[in-house]
């Protein structure tokens, strides 16, 4: 594990989330309304909607483009449709957002 | 003998001298010093104390008589001033020297004092002892107290002052109170039931400064500027582990003076319980973990193994009246699932987290009976597969058990209007039943409810239906969320007095946590349409679009559209669009069917940057991704047209620039025409104006999307600035009763025109409508671009950059 501090949580709304940037692409961080913590890629498997613009409900989010719903511990796609967005280590630790990095620092470094 | 000095005789101390005594009777020679003047009591019951349920007597663990009977060397109201470790003595502020064989820290806490300016005057205390519960108890009737802090000591506080007649007002810096234990649907429920105790509470509130005079605190003074005068102030925001003379003797302290498994500091003849201390990292704040704590002190003491494991924690509020509990964990983890029930007829909240078959946290309010067993299959992490589809309901439903689709009809009280139209409440409905309106026209016939727009008729159904044992027919609710429409959520939002989205969610029994996205706008929407003043627009309620005031593409990217209004533009303005264009590297420039310009293809973090650019050459967003305004299309009229009769380029600006900014329940267009030539398409769109000689033909109802319709009449008027009124007024009837996403032709349909005609012609409503339009737009008139160029920018950043952070 590589935990690196990325943000204060109040930088992310409740109930919303923001887009971290990497190396190998942007990753959508999401805040629930319980003040949970997830990040996931912020790329829709259906055609690629940006996940961060979606509505964050309950431990879930739904695509802004066609309404997809993804269960942010899995990053699965929920209810009849089929996908799974990549997921990465996240939490809060002292009112600070924390992320894994070691899968994305490896594809930068390389 | 062996001696052991004990430094503090609270709680956790108490609790390990007395397992001490039970394990080596008379094997101890023991002086106990104490900074309060008294011996052990229970410090959890000042709260009944301070209510008056309880006096201190009865609260009293250890007396002269049992410390006697144990031969321990009582120093009461004698503070331990340092430890000579090397010399395994101990020297009290008065000077007395004691040697230890063995030493016991357990100093508790220190109730943490906000720096404020004006903290050290008289009137401001802490709630953490007999002396500050004493202070309390004085403030009875006609005395003002306030209470910084809405978490459990707070509110105790505020709740046993407030039944003493005290006027009691909490401070609470979070959006809602005890967020540490409650989630918002608890913390609503909490803050209704301290409310309807005659405590006033202030959540999402800041305190800067404490106002004094003659050195006695006067008021408290917010960062709005608001001066809440009080006689006592009580700041109950936390504690910090009482560590100073444990510091002082050198031992290792890091939050908490530190222990081991053993409960052994880093002196191995020095032991620590209770709050003062900090084991594997964590710190303690209740009492259970403090009693596991004391008897490992015992075991230590006397040369046995025992080793302190914590333990899942639960907490419950001791305030008459507010039934609630709280315990385990909804922080993080895989696969986390939520169970809610709610019961708005009872005030009931339940909602259980679950982790793989395994129950990890819970929340109750209102009805704790069952908060044991499920604390139970918390701690013994039961699988609870077999007992999931009912395991919400408690024990004794295992087996059976349903929620009740009625229960928040069942729940209104009955002077609840129903219909608003003809002002009819429940109670009338209710009388009308029993005395033999079986079914919906006997109601109607009987009361008028639901016989005008026939908004309600839902819910007189499901009245009809909880009042006779029928069936109510089959609907079509708002979400899988809840089992009401959009109709009757939007009456019962108004007749309830609902204002915040908890609220609904708790008093209509929504199933979820919190909602989803189709039912979170459309509440979202109803709510800020019922009552602008009260309720704060939430973006995370709102689709994208809305919430980032631009239009999404496809590729991700959006679309900006500033106004033009009526579709008049200048020079200028073309000029600062054309250089936007450029600066921002727009792919495309399109004229759209809207009489405006849209620069499609811009990234999201440009927008502020955009925005901002055409702020300054006069231009405000256009809404054009809005379910509100979007554009009044105008033809040339009087000013060139050799036909028009009126000016309907000037009205068309006026309507657009007094209308802008309002939401509405889907998108609403306007379009004015000179003469019924009708250029601007006005009989096509959701209302048109057409003038002619006389006056303003005022038609509404059209579409020209998947559904193609020409508009119905309404009125005609003789002036523009009665076309305006009339306008205003029809936009307001749709905006207070349309269900969400219905265009004003759908819900025509629905209402019919006679109703809507009916209130548009009755000038005292059109002119109450006209108000409350004005009021809403008193918030919502304004530009968003330019609020959010300026305060919100940083939002459309990426949080962080990884790819930097990696490289540094
Ligand atoms: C830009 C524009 C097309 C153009 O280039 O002309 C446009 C673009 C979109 N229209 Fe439109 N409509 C545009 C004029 C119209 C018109 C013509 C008009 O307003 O005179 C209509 C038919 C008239 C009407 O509304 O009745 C129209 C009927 C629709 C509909 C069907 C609505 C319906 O109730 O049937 C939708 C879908 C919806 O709103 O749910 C829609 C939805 C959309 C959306 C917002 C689709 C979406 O959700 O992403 C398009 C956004 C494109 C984008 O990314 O910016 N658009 N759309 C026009 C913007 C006008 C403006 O200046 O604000
Ligand atoms: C109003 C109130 C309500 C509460 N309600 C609950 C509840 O419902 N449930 C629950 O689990 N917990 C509750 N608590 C918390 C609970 O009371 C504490 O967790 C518990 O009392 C801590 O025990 P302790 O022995 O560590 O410290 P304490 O009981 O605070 O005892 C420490 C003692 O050490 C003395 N001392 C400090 N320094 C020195 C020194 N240098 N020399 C000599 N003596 C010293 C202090 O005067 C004090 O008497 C409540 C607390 C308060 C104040
Ligand atoms: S007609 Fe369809 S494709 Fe064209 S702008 Fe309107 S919504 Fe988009
Ligand atoms: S791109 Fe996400 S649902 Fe289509």
């Amino acid at each position: 594990m590589n935990w690196i501090d990325i943000a204060a949580l109040d930088e992310i709304p409740a109930r919303g989330a923001r887009k971290l940037t990497t190396a190998q692409g942007c990753v959508a961080v999401f805040r629930t309304g319980g003040d949970d913590v997830y990040a996931l890629d912020d790329r829709c498997p259906h055609k690629g909607g940006p996940l961060s613009e979606g509505i964050v409900h309950g431990q879930s989010v739904t695509c802004p483009l066609h309404n997809w719903v993804f269960d942010l511990n899995t990053g699965r796609a929920m209810g009849a449709d089929e996908g799974t967005v990549p997921t990465y280590p996240c939490r809060v630790e002292g009112g600070r957002i924390l992320i894994d990095a070691s899968r994305l620092a490896r594809a930068s470094a390389a | 003998m062996k001696r052991l000095v004990v430094v503090g005789a609270g709680m956790a101390t108490g609790r390990a001298l007395e397992h001490l005594f039970e394990r080596e009777p008379g094997r101890w020679s023991v002086t106990l010093f104490n900074a309060e003047p008294r011996g052990n009591y229970d410090r959890i019951m000042l709260s009944p104390v301070l209510s008056g349920e309880k006096a201190y007597e009865d609260i009293v663990i250890h007396d002269a008589a049992w410390y006697e009977a144990h031969g321990v060397e009582c120093r009461f109201g004698t503070r331990v001033a340092s430890v000579d470790r090397a010399a395994k003595t101990v020297t009290s502020e008065t000077g007395d020297v004691v040697a230890y064989d063995k030493l016991l820290i357990g100093t508790g806490s220190d109730p943490f004092m906000i720096p404020l300016p004006g903290h050290d005057l008289d009137g401001v205390i802490a709630y953490r002892d007999l002396e500050d519960t004493e202070r309390m108890m004085a403030m009875g009737a006609g005395r003002r107290v306030v209470v910084i802090g809405g978490g459990l000591l707070g509110l105790e506080a505020a709740a046993g002052m407030a039944a003493r007649g005290a006027d009691v007002t909490v401070i609470h810096i979070n959006p809602h109170l005890m967020e540490r234990q409650l989630d918002e649907a608890a913390g609503y429920l909490l803050r209704k039931a301290l409310v309807e105790k005659g405590i006033t509470v202030r959540c999402s509130a800041n305190s800067t400064e404490i106002l004094g005079d003659g050195g006695h605190v006067r008021a408290l003074m917010l960062d709005d500027g608001t001066e809440l005068a009080c006689d006592l102030l009580v700041m109950a925001v936390g504690i910090r582990p009482n560590v100073a003379v444990a510091k002082r003797a050198g031992l290792a302290v890091g939050r908490g003076i530190q222990v081991d498994d053993r409960m052994v500091t880093s002196d191995a003849d020095v032991l620590a319980v209770g709050e003062c201390v900090e084991h594997d990292g964590a710190l303690f704040g209740l009492v259970a973990p403090l009693y596991d704590q004391a008897k490992v002190v015992a075991a230590t003491l006397t040369g046995e193994d025992a080793a302190f494991v914590p333990k899942e924690l639960s907490t419950k509020l001791k305030v008459t009246g507010c039934d609630l509990f709280s315990a385990g964990d909804f922080a993080e983890g895989e696969g986390r699932e939520d169970i809610v029930l709610r019961d708005p007829s009872r005030g009931v909240y339940r909602r259980l987290v679950l982790q793989q078959d395994r129950v990890v946290g819970a929340v109750m309010y209102g009805d704790t009976a069952d908060s044991a067993w499920f604390f139970q299959l918390i701690k013994d992490r039961t699988d609870i597969t077999d007992m999931r589809e009912t395991l919400i309901f408690g024990p004794a439903y295992q087996g059976g058990g349903q929620a009740d689709p009625m229960a928040a009809v069942a729940a209104l009280p009955d002077d609840a209007e129903i219909c608003g139209c003809n002002g009819v409440c429940k109670g009338t409905i209710v009388a009308a039943i029993e005395g033999g309106a079986v079914d919906l026209g006997g109601v109607r016939a009987n009361t008028k409810a639901s016989a005008s727009c026939g908004t309600c008729t839902g819910l007189v159904e499901q009245l009809i239906a909880a009042q006779t044992g029928a069936a109510a027919p089959a609907v079509q609710p708002v979400c899988g969320c809840t089992d009401l429409t959009h109709e009757e959520v939007r009456r019962l939002i108004k007749s309830q007095a609902l204002k915040t989205m908890p609220a609904v969610w708790q008093e209509l029994g929504w199933k979820t946590v919190d909602g989803c996205h189709t039912c979170r706008p459309a509440l979202n929407f109803y709510l800020l349409a019922d009552w602008p003043l009260d309720y704060a627009d939430d973006p995370q309620s709102r689709f994208i679009n809305e919430r980032k005031h631009a239009n999404i593409q496809e590729d991700g990217t959006f679309s900006v559209v500033p106004r033009m209004w009526g579709g008049v533009t200048t020079p200028d303005e073309l000029r600062a669009i054309a250089d936007a264009a450029d600066k921002y590297h727009v792919p495309t420039v399109k004229v759209t069917g809207g009489q405006r310009i849209d620069l499609l293809g811009v990234r999201g973090e440009d927008l502020p940057a955009i925005w901002r650019d055409l702020n300054e050459a006069g231009m405000v967003s256009g809404y054009a991704y809005s379910k509100g305004l979007r554009t009044v299309k105008t033809c040339v009229g009087t000013d060139h047209c050799r036909f028009g009769t009126q000016d309907s380029t000037g009205l068309g600006i006026a309507l657009e620039k007094t209308l802008h900014g309002s939401w509405t329940p889907h998108k609403l267009k306007l379009g004015v025409s000179g003469c019924p030539r009708n250029c601007a398409e006005a009989t096509c769109k959701d209302i048109g104006v057409v003038c002619v000689d006389s006056g303003y033909q005022v038609s509404i109802g059209g579409a020209a999307g998947m559904d193609v319709k020409e508009t119905e009449f309404l009125i005609q008027v003789p002036t523009e600035a009665e076309t305006i009124q009339v306008i205003k007024a029809v936009i307001q009837v749709y905006r207070e009763n349309a269900k969400y996403l219905d265009r004003i032709y759908k819900w025509l349909a629905k209402v019919g025109m006679d109703w809507v005609r009916a209130q548009i012609e009755d000038p005292d409503e059109r002119r109450a409508l006209v108000d409350r339009f004005e009021l809403s737009q008193s918030v919502y008139r304004h530009d968003p671009w330019a609020r959010h160029a300026a305060a919100q920018a940083e939002r459309y950043r990426p949080v962080a950059s990884l790819a930097l952070e990696a490289a540094e």
